[in-house]
C-alpha cells in the first residue's frame, strides 16, 4: 500500500452544499488515500484557498491570503455545480482567474446531465465533469490530474520566485536543493507511469540539469 | 444468531432491490466504502439521509400549505435537493418520484 509513501499525500478540497454528498465524496476520496477537506459553499472554498471575494465586508483578511494558500497546499478542487449563492461554475471561474490558484485542477459534479452545462464548464477550465452519484471509478480518474499538477506546481513556484518576489530568492535556493533531491526519486517513478505532457517539460528547460535524466 | 440476522438483512435488501425501491449498484457502492476503519459508514449516511429528508419533507409540506399561489420555484429547489440525496444513497423509487414532482413544478401543475 505504501508505494507513494515518500510523496506527500494529495490534498483535495471538496465543495458541496449537500451534507450527504459531502460525506460520500469524503469517503470516496479517503478510500483512495487522499487527504480531504470538505466545505459547504463556494465562498468557504475560496476562503480556504486563501482568496477573498473583493466586495466582502472583511478587507483585513485579504492581506493574509497568499500565506494561507501556500501553507494549505490544495492539489485539486472538486465541486458541485448547483449550489446556492456561488455555483460551481462561478467558483471555477474565480479559481482560474486567480494567478495563485489557476493551476489547481477543478472537477465539477452535477446530478443533472445537461450537455450545454458540461461543455460550458469544460470550456471554463474544468478538467472533468462527473455525473452524480460519483463512483469510485470516477475518483480514480483524478490521479493523472493530480500527478501532472504536483510537479508543475513545484516548478511554477520556483519560476514565480525568480520573476516576482526578490526577497523570496533566499528561500528559493533552499527549495531548489530540496526539490533536486526529491525530483531524483520522483524521476525514476515518473518514467514508469507518466504520460508526458508538454506542460511539464516546458518549465523544466529553465535550467534544471536533472531533467535530462528523467526524459 | 448472527447468521440469521445476516440472512434477514440480505433478504430485505434483495426485496428492496427487486421492488425498485433501492438501486443495487449505488447501494453496493456505499457498502464498498465501508471497511474496518469505517465500519458504520452506511449507517451514518443513511441516518443523515433520513434526517435530511425529514427536514426537506417538512419544508415541502409547508410550501404546499401556502396554496395561493404555490411557489413552484421553491418546491422545485427542495425537490432538487431531495432528488440529489436520494440519488446518492440509491433510493431509486424516491428519486423517480422527485423527478415526476419536478415535472409538475415545471408545468405549474398544482394538482399533480
Amino acid at each position: 500500500m505504501g508505494v507513494a509513501a515518500a510523496e506527500s499525500q494529495f490534498h483535495v478540497l471538496a465543495v458541496d452544499d449537500s451534507l450527504i454528498d459531502r460525506k460520500l465524496i469524503e469517503r470516496l476520496l479517503k478510500t483512495s488515500s487522499y487527504q480531504v477537506t470538505t466545505v459547504d459553499s463556494g465562498s468557504k472554498a475560496l476562503e480556504f484557498l486563501g482568496l477573498q471575494e473583493n466586495d466582502s465586508n472583511t478587507p483585513h483578511e485579504t492581506s493574509v491570503c497568499p500565506k494561507i494558500h501556500q501553507e494549505v497546499g490544495v492539489n485539486l478542487v472538486i465541486t458541485d455545480y448547483c449550489m446556492p449563492g456561488m455555483t460551481g461554475y462561478d467558483l471555477l471561474k474565480k479559481i482560474k482567474e486567480s494567478s495563485s490558484l489557476k493551476n489547481i485542477p477543478v472537477i465539477i459534479m452535477s446530478s443533472e446531465n445537461v450537455p450545454s452545462r458540461i461543455s460550458r464548464c469544460l470550456e471554463g477550465g474544468a478538467e472533468e465533469f462527473f455525473l452524480k452519484p460519483v463512483r469510485l471509478s470516477d475518483v480514480s480518474k483524478l490521479r493523472p490530474h493530480l500527478m501532472r499538477t504536483k510537479c508543475c506546481n513545484q516548478e511554477n513556484e520556483e519560476n514565480k520566485c525568480w520573476n516576482q518576489e526578490k526577497q523570496v530568492n533566499i528561500e528559493s535556493s533552499e527549495i531548489e536543493s530540496q526539490t533536486a533531491a526529491q525530483s531524483n526519486n520522483k524521476n525514476k517513478r515518473k518514467a514508469i507511469d507518466e504520460g508526458i505532457s508538454p506542460d511539464i517539460t516546458r518549465p523544466r528547460y529553465n535550467g534544471h540539469s536533472l531533467v535530462s535524466n528523467h526524459l | 444468531m448472527e447468521r440469521n440476522s445476516h440472512r434477514q438483512l440480505a433478504n430485505m435488501k434483495k426485496s428492496l432491490f427487486d421492488q425498485g425501491y433501492l438501486d443495487q449498484e449505488q447501494f453496493t457502492q456505499l457498502e464498498e466504502l465501508q471497511d474496518e476503519a469505517n465500519p458504520n459508514f452506511v449507517e451514518e449516511v443513511v441516518t443523515l439521509y433520513y434526517r435530511d429528508s425529514a427536514r426537506l419533507i417538512q419544508n415541502i409540506e409547508q410550501a404546499l400549505a401556502e396554496k395561493n399561489p404555490l411557489d413552484f420555484t421553491k418546491l422545485d429547489n427542495y425537490m432538487h435537493q431531495f432528488k440529489g440525496s436520494s440519488c446518492s444513497i440509491g433510493a431509486k423509487k424516491l428519486k423517480n418520484e422527485c423527478t415526476q414532482f419536478r415535472e409538475y413544478c415545471r408545468t405549474g401543475n398544482g394538482e399533480g
